[in-house]
């Protein structure tokens, strides 16, 4: 520069300008896009603050809690069998299974164990809430990718599993029916025989949805290789259940913890699946449902008789101490840390619910995806709302 | 001359105007009722609408009252003339297409030299307010989805006309009812129990033309610009009551317009074959046609948005990148190879 008269000096500074200038225009501005927190594709009330460059995000985060109710709070002002009707409503579509993990925790504390007859019937209440979880999942997914008619064939046989939940418990959506010590009721006259028939009819449903959704070239186009997550990064972000096993993960908490279920009484596949994509979560519970009515029907099989509930006292102390029991539950592992100082109700309870977990990996999966992926990300990862918040 | 029927030059103006009408809008409904309302909810195992009118059949017009009465709602940072005028572009287009239909061997509203020509042209007058109407809005929805409208348009107008070249090097016209004369007159190796639809030859073109036709009205697998889970609706995501109508109106009048020029362009059109009647040239064509006609190229049109519909309610939707893919790597090189072969056989035969 300093070899240069004036003129070319001032030459040179206003073509620097001038390019300076130009990369100012051609630079096209960001756009922040919100979806949510009212948005048909986040299932509810979760917000997403996206920068865009033109439909690609090179941002985005997750804004939770506008649905938060505050359960670990109230669980504070209840007493322990009142509990089980406020975490019903945590991941409203499987409501049997959230539970029993609480159930579990506050037995533990007290020493004491259900009968057999009433773990069995527990655990086939657990994974029939697991089948109305997920084929509701296996509907909507069509749904978010464009495809409106499998969402009704999946209403349609899922009502079949809410009216066996309904026909043993009394209540479809939050059957409110596990107790301390057992199950609040044996199963009615003719119920063993009436699941069997609807097992059958919902490896059906598996078997149609296999077929019309991910048989279909267009939905594997949209799913195989999008939202890769490998195995570290899922683990190191504590993803689990069916999004922690679709990355290669080996790890069910229904076979490889000891706890007073049965599902260590019959044999059962745990699926996996190498790729980690948006494909393979989905594929995953599309076998996790299969495999869940295959459970029914062997514990139904191997169902003992006897009572359904310990003997326990009429007014529940649960003595000082505590206790966390996970459960591997529809959308992952979900477990509760209770703490008691023997009263009535517990001193504080802490739930660790899965989709929590499960989306905090959104900001990594989402950078650099395209708007249309965004949607087939969050849709594989399958979260619900009540499970996010509380 | 209309109907053969002599009347002055306004009495036919006005039944051509009343005719279109009633040649956008007739579609429209029953596609909406048969299709949408009906079909849609037998292939979902239920029942569709049911209370308004025996068997569900008032529906729309219950719907279209509740829209009409709906407060006129417009997004206070919106470009307001535009934002008005979008859904209106939207409609002409669909009423501009139907004016090169022939119905009959008098039965038309313009026998226009070019109309092949015509129509492609006009058919593309709607992206201009489907992309005006996903700017006006004022709203990062619609932004995107009249964007990406508009490449998808634009992107499947060329496989159209390409398919369409085909029929036009075959009949040696463009005009429209000439094209359904040759259909109709044509034979098959010397057969002329059939005519000579150009389904038979032009079946690469013709589906070409019928995926193209999807893509055109925004359809699932091609239904990126509205892809409610994710643009919530789209360039209509702020169009609500009587300027909503308008869009939806478009949208099924349009998929009717759009299989009438098909029915016209590969299944004979308003004909039957003429040896059937010992007719050779449309100078013979009986009057009864003229009735006759309209009735046959109804039900040719639901046969094809039978298809499209179906294709519709059954298939998720593509990204926007494959579907460009598609329209770039395979419909335009299939739809080139196709011209080409037609012009070899033409030249051969």
């Amino acid at each position: 520069m300093t070899m240069l008269g004036d003129r070319e000096r001032l030459s040179y500074i206003a073509s620097q300008a001038a390019d300076a200038r130009l990369n100012v225009e051609l630079e096209t501005e960001g756009m922040t896009l919100n979806i949510g927190p009212q948005h048909p594709a986040t299932h509810g009330t979760l917000r997403i603050i996206c920068r865009l460059d033109g439909e690609q995000v090179v941002w985005a985060e997750p804004s939770a809690g506008y649905m938060h109710r505050g359960y670990e709070k109230l669980t504070e002002v209840r007493t322990f069998p009142q509990v089980t009707s406020l975490v019903n409503r945590i991941d409203w579509l499987g409501s049997f299974a959230n539970e029993v993990p609480f159930i579990l925790a506050a037995e533990k504390l007290m020493d004491i164990e259900a009968p057999p007859r009433a773990q069995h019937i527990r655990t086939i209440l657990f994974e029939l809430s697991r089948i109305a979880n997920v084929s509701l999942f296996l509907g909507d997914l069509g749904v978010q990718l464009g495809a409106i008619t499998p969402v009704f064939m999946a209403f349609r046989d899922r009502e079949y599993v809410l009216n066996l939940i309904e026909g043993a418990t009394g209540g479809r959506f939050h059957p409110n029916f596990d107790r301390i010590g057992g199950l609040k009721d044996d199963v009615p006259k003719g119920w063993i025989d009436e699941t069997r028939s609807v097992m059958k009819k919902l490896r059906t449903f598996c078997d149609e949805i296999e077929d019309l959704l991910f048989g279909n070239e267009i939905f594997q186009s949209r799913t195989r290789g999008i939202g890769v997550i490998p195995k570290d990064v899922a683990l190191q972000y504590g993803l689990s259940g069916a999004n922690l096993r679709a990355s290669g993960v080996e790890y069910d908490l229904r076979r490889d913890q000891k706890i007073a279920m049965a599902w260590d009484k019959i044999d059962f596949k745990v699926w996996t699946h190498p790729d980690g994509d948006s494909f393979a979560r989905c594929w995953i519970r599309l076998q996790e449902t299969r495999e869940a009515t295959l459970i029914v029907e062997k514990l139904l099989d191997t169902l003992p008789a006897g009572p359904v509930m310990a003997k326990v006292p009429r007014i529940i102390k649960v003595p000082e101490g505590e206790a966390w029991v996970s459960t591997e539950n529809p959308l992952g592992e979900m477990g509760y840390y209770v703490i008691s100082k023997g009263d009535l109700g517990p001193f504080r309870v802490k739930i660790r619910s899965a989709s929590f977990n499960n989306i905090s990996i959104v900001p990594w999966l989402l950078r650099g995806v395209y708007v249309p992926d965004v949607i087939t990300i969050l849709a594989s990862l399958y979260f619900i709302l009540g499970d996010i918040d509380r | 001359m209309l109907l053969a029927l002599d009347l002055p030059y306004w009495a036919q103006s006005l039944l051509r105007v009343l005719g279109g009408l009633v040649a956008v809008l007739l579609p429209a409904g029953t596609i909406v009722y048969v299709f949408l309302f009906k079909m849609m909810s037998f292939m979902q195992s239920r029942l569709g609408p049911m209370e308004a009118g025996p068997y569900g059949s008032m529906q729309l017009f219950a719907e279209v009252g509740k829209w009409l009465q709906k407060e006129d709602i417009m997004p206070e940072k919106a470009d307001h003339s535009i934002f008005r005028i979008a859904p209106l572009i939207v409609l002409a287009s669909t009423f501009l297409l139907v004016v090169v239909v022939p119905f009959g061997p008098d039965a038309w509203f313009t026998n226009f030299e070019t109309g092949v020509f015509y129509a492609l042209a006009v058919s593309s007058v709607s992206v201009l307010g489907i992309l005006i109407a996903g700017w006006s809005s004022a709203n990062k929805y619609s932004l995107l989805g009249g964007l990406r409208a508009a490449g998808q348009l634009i992107a499947y107008e060329l496989p159209m006309v390409l398919a369409v070249v085909g029929v036009v090097i075959q009949a040696g016209t463009m005009n429209m009812q000439q094209i359904v004369v040759a259909q109709n007159a044509g034979e098959i190796f010397g057969w002329n129990g059939l005519g000579n639809p150009y389904i038979l030859t032009q079946f690469i073109g013709f589906g070409v033309f019928m995926i193209a036709v999807q893509a055109e009205l925004t359809q699932a697998p091609f239904d990126m610009p509205i892809a409610e889970s994710e643009l919530v609706s789209g360039y209509m995501t702020e169009y609500s009551g009587f300027r909503f109508l308008i869009f939806f109106i478009a949208e099924f009048a349009t998929a009717g317009v759009f299989a009438l020029i098909a029915s016209v362009l590969f299944l004979g059109g308003w004909g039957v074959p003429f040896s059937w009647f010992g007719w050779h040239s449309i100078g013979e064509v009986s009057n009864w046609m003229n009735v006759v006609g309209p009735l046959i190229m109804f039900s040719k049109m639901m046969g094809l948005v039978f298809l499209i519909m179906w294709i519709r309610f059954s298939y998720p939707r593509f990204r926007e990148d494959q579907l460009q893919r598609f329209a770039w790597k395979v419909l335009i090189p299939v739809s080139l190879v196709n011209i080409m072969l037609t012009a070899v056989l033409k030249v051969v035969f």
